[in-house]
């Protein structure tokens, strides 16, 4: 039920976005039939909310929804199913009483400062955008600079223009899409300008954000300063080499009042950092095992928390899958330990999970460190796949089946991408 | 801060005292003047107080040891230093006494430490001590193993000054002292009879408001000084503003360094540094660069590699990519060297100029001393029996323990709405920040935090503007970031109204 919390749960889902309600839903799924979900905002759905556009759930659905769209039909599942979600409250802090139950301390506006207890906690707070500060551009420190997220909200949902004229700085899918949302509510968009020699979008973005709309992509190119005292003046655009370091020699002034961020995704981990769970450097995440358990036993992670995902299809996948052996946890199921440590090799950024069991199925996530076209996807030595592309925009998924598991030994399982007849690396 | 309104009333009872500047060196001066039956105004060009200089001080409070003995500043700093724990508890603000460290790596800096003990000893400085290798490895191992010791100074500390600022003028507001903001002074005449006309400029005059008149004037313009002082003649000295970029790390890093940081200092400058703040960030900076604009102050790519070059010397695990906030400020340094506090050529005008390091250190005591030299210039301090020396501070939930959130939850049920998830700021608090005077974006971040940490208001900035909306009266986009012309966003045209909509001729619906 909306807006109820008791004392007592079998499962807590730490945020309401698209991660914590599938987690819910998995959870129940398990068995279990009293599930919390935590959300900071008056309302579930997270991120989805002000992600009016459509091309969501192609893959979860088969459908193409916008963001509200697709965050409803999970707040429908949950309210159907007696989710209780408890908004505008946050989650401060988490204990473990001698019994073994989780103690998670919710601060809520009617509920003051109250402990929930339960077997199993979910984290699925989701990610946050880098900030000017992250990259350090130098310059002036006027209004006008946003992250694209919040010129999303505050277009979106609070019904305001972040400006007249906008540069778009990183090619991020959120700062694509508000090209483009911008442009339709007349601001001009003066041009997106990318530090990579590659958009850090998907290509779907680039091409119905941008070059539907005739909005310049300017790779290899970044904001080098920022001008104006009160309010954005301009910018200073300028290309850059193969290191990443700018060319001041050959630098133009792009004049604009406002200047979007999009620049990167970081999970956003506060909490999982104060509980003291292991994090993953690379991910910046918590590491997982195979049945998406943090460090710390009882504690789960799904969905952008864990790592940034750029579907929400594969966050809601991965985040059923984490609220089911949450559930299995509360019901106090245990699955075998992982065995097999999984590592990223050549050109993997990153594999999750971190570590596999032998018994089951498994869904692994990684990233391309850079593209390859076209590439081997190869599994140790169980598995080979061939891939047309791979970009670091686009996360890889993978399936392995228990009949490969079945008879391997070893405690390393290494991912690699290898190009094709060594063609195909930039 | 509400505007006065009240001016003058008829030209003869005029203001005792106008101070030009509210930073940290004109709040403090008010609320000095403030003890006593005066008249006073305070004019300030920004929107709030403590805006320029003030906001990006690197909030230190100096020991002592490092100012040459025998100038204003060397022993104004001192006697400020002291000032600093009645302050507290009467303000409200943040400040800890983290003591400082000054490392050498050498044997030749090793000699200039011994030379700078002995002279802070002698100027007052209590409880300096050299430390050897050994101990200062022990007492901060982060720093660099290069390092060969270190001169201590246990009264140092570190505070905010922005929260300074805001507490010594709403104490002075409190106590009668009148607050005008974005009053930016254009002209000041001698007043027939005595006295100055001061005729000011910006959004916060009202139109066809008269000038301020006072007996005594008091030019605490920072970086301006020089030029205000020219209004009337008074300018024997120039003013050369000297940028310092500073680099906010994450709170991840809190308890790498526990103390203050310096190198051995130079003629100068003190040098690059590192700060564990009041609010368990560590900042390092500043630079020291002399520059002409009194208003330009960006940060650059020198800058910053300058700054990590420093203090990767001093503690090698800094990493620039923690950064999360960079900003730069402007040192208001006087063509004499040292401070330039007391009267001028022109009798009833004081300068308080050229307050740069350690000038945030030095300020209460600059207050007292220049309330002496008014008394000895003629106006009469007669003390307030009625005088209020304290302010609430401010509520600073994230620092609370669980018993005490959870009191202030029972009390007041905003305490368990959240703004800020970075700082763990409150609607209470915005709220409480309101009340306090602010009534910009900054000055809520300033006054609470909220918008200061790792995503740097991604997730506070609309709910912050919502709150000011409401509580200052005006619709969402004339919020600001911090005064006229920093606006934040614009109204859209409402539907059927817009130029597009005109264009292709929609239809507007009565319904």
């Amino acid at each position: 039920m909306f807006g109820r919390m008791n004392r007592r749960y079998d499962v807590v889902v730490v945020g309401g976005g698209p991660a914590g309600l599938a987690a819910a839903l998995g959870a129940l799924d398990s068995g279990v039939s009293r599930v919390l979900v935590v959300e900071r905002e008056p309302e579930a759905g997270g991120i989805l909310r002000q992600c009016i556009h459509a091309g969501f759930g192609l893959h979860h659905f088969r459908e193409e929804l916008t963001g509200p769209e697709y965050a409803e039909r999970f707040v429908l599942q949950a309210m159907d199913r007696d989710v209780d979600v408890v908004p505008h409250a946050y989650v401060t802090g988490l204990a473990v009483d001698s019994s073994g139950h989780r103690l998670v301390r919710v601060l809520s506006e009617r509920g003051g400062l109250s402990t929930v207890e339960c077997r199993a906690v979910v984290l699925a707070m989701g990610c946050r955008e880098r900030t000017r500060g992250a990259v350090r551009i130098p310059g002036t420190r006027p209004a006008g600079i946003f992250t694209a997220g919040l010129a999303q909200k505050l277009v979106n949902l609070d019904g305001y223009l972040p400006g007249r004229r906008a540069v778009i700085l990183g090619s991020g899918d959120i700062g694509l899409i508000m090209a483009r949302r911008l442009m339709l509510e007349g601001v001009s968009v003066a041009g997106v300008y990318e530090l990579m020699p590659y958009s850090n979008g998907l290509t779907r973005n680039v091409v119905q954000c941008l070059d539907d709309f005739g909005i310049p992509l300017h790779l290899s190119t970044t904001v080098t300063r920022i001008h104006g005292r009160d309010r954005v003046e301009a910018v200073t655009v300028a290309p850059v080499d193969e290191t990443g370091r700018p060319d001041p020699e050959k630098s133009w002034d792009v004049p604009c009042d406002t200047l979007l961020l999009s620049i990167g995704l970081i999970p956003e981990n506060e909490l999982s950092e104060s509980l003291g769970l292991a994090l993953d450097v690379v991910t910046g995440g918590p590491k997982v095992d195979s049945t998406l358990a943090t460090s710390l036993p009882g504690v789960f992670a799904c969905g952008n928390v864990l790592h940034v995902h750029d579907l929400v299809d594969f966050v809601t996948e991965e985040a059923l899958r984490a609220g089911r052996f949450a559930g299995e946890h509360a019901r106090q199921l245990r699955r075998p330990r992982d065995t097999i440590q999984l590592v990223p090799g050549a050109n993997v950024r990153y594999c999750l999970p971190h570590t596999l069991s032998t018994d089951r199925s498994h869904t692994i996530y990684m990233r391309a460190k850079t593209r390859l076209a076209p590439c081997v996807l190869r599994v140790g030595n169980l598995l080979e796949k061939r891939l047309r592309f791979v970009v670091p925009a686009e996360m890889i998924h993978l399936t392995i089946q228990p009949e490969l598991l079945e008879r391997f030994y070893e405690d390393r399982l290494q991912i690699d991408l290898v190009p094709v007849d060594g063609k195909g690396a930039p | 801060m509400r505007p006065a309104t009240d001016t003058g009333r008829d030209g003869v009872d005029m203001y005792d005292v106008a101070i030009l500047g509210g930073g940290v060196v004109g709040c403090a001066i008010a609320r000095e003047l403030s003890r006593y039956h005066l008249r006073c105004v305070l004019l300030e060009r920004f929107a709030e107080v403590g805006f320029g200089t003030t906001k990006t001080n690197s909030g230190i409070i100096h020991a002592g040891q490092q100012t040459m003995p025998g100038t204003l500043k060397g022993l104004l700093e001192v006697r400020g230093n002291a000032m600093f724990d009645r302050l507290q508890r009467e303000l409200g603000f943040g400040f800890r006494r983290c003591g400082e460290l000054v490392v050498a790596s050498n044997d030749e800096e090793l000699a200039s430490l011994a030379k700078m003990k002995a002279d802070g000893e002698a100027k007052g400085v209590p409880g300096l001590e050299m430390w050897d290798a050994a101990r200062l490895r022990r007492e901060e191992p982060n720093l660099s193993h290069h390092l060969t010791g270190a001169l201590f100074a246990p009264s140092a500390g570190v505070i905010n000054p922005y929260e300074f600022a805001f507490a010594l003028a709403e104490c002075a507001l409190r106590n009668g002292v009148e607050v005008r903001l974005e009053h930016e002074v254009a002209a000041i005449a001698p007043r027939p009879g005595g006295g100055f006309v001061i005729t000011s400029t910006g959004p916060g005059v009202p139109a066809g408001a008269p000038p301020v008149e006072a007996r005594f004037v008091v030019n605490a313009a920072g970086v301006h000084a020089d030029q205000v002082a020219a209004l009337v003649g008074a300018d024997d000295f120039s003013i050369r503003p000297r940028r310092g970029e500073e680099y906010m790390l994450d709170r991840r890093l809190e308890g790498i360094v526990t103390r203050l940081i310096f190198p051995v200092p130079t003629p100068a400058s003190k040098g690059i540094l590192i700060i564990p703040t009041y609010d368990g960030t560590i900042m390092v900076g500043p630079t020291a660069h002399d520059q002409d604009d009194r208003f330009d102050v960006p940060t650059t790519v020198e800058g910053s590699e300058e700054v990590f070059a420093a203090v990767r010397r001093l503690c090698p695990s800094l990493d620039p990519r923690a950064t999360i906030a960079e900003f730069a400020g402007l040192r208001a340094v006087s063509s004499s060297g040292d401070f330039i506090i007391g009267p001028s050529r022109v009798p009833g005008f004081f300068n308080v100029a050229g307050i740069q390091s350690p000038g945030l250190t030095a300020s209460p005591a600059i207050a007292v001393h220049v309330t002496e030299l008014l008394g000895r210039a003629g106006l009469p301090l007669v003390a307030r029996d009625d005088f209020e020396p304290s302010v609430a501070p401010p509520a600073r939930f994230a620092q609370r323990t669980h018993e005490e959130r959870q009191a202030l939850v029972a009390a007041q049920p905003l305490f368990g709405r959240l703004v800020c998830r970075c700082e763990l700021v409150t609607e209470a608090e915005v709220h409480e920040a309101v009340d306090h005077g602010a009534r910009t974006l900054d000055g809520v971040k300033f006054r609470t935090r909220a918008g200061m940490g790792r995503c740097q208001g991604g997730f506070c900035t609309s709910r912050v503007m919502r709150i000011l909306a409401d509580r200052l009266g005006v619709p969402f986009h004339e919020v600001t970031k911090r005064g006229a012309g920093s606006w934040m966003v614009l109204p859209m045209e409402p539907a059927g109204e817009g130029p597009e909509a005109r264009k292709e001729g929609a239809p507007c619906s009565d319904a």
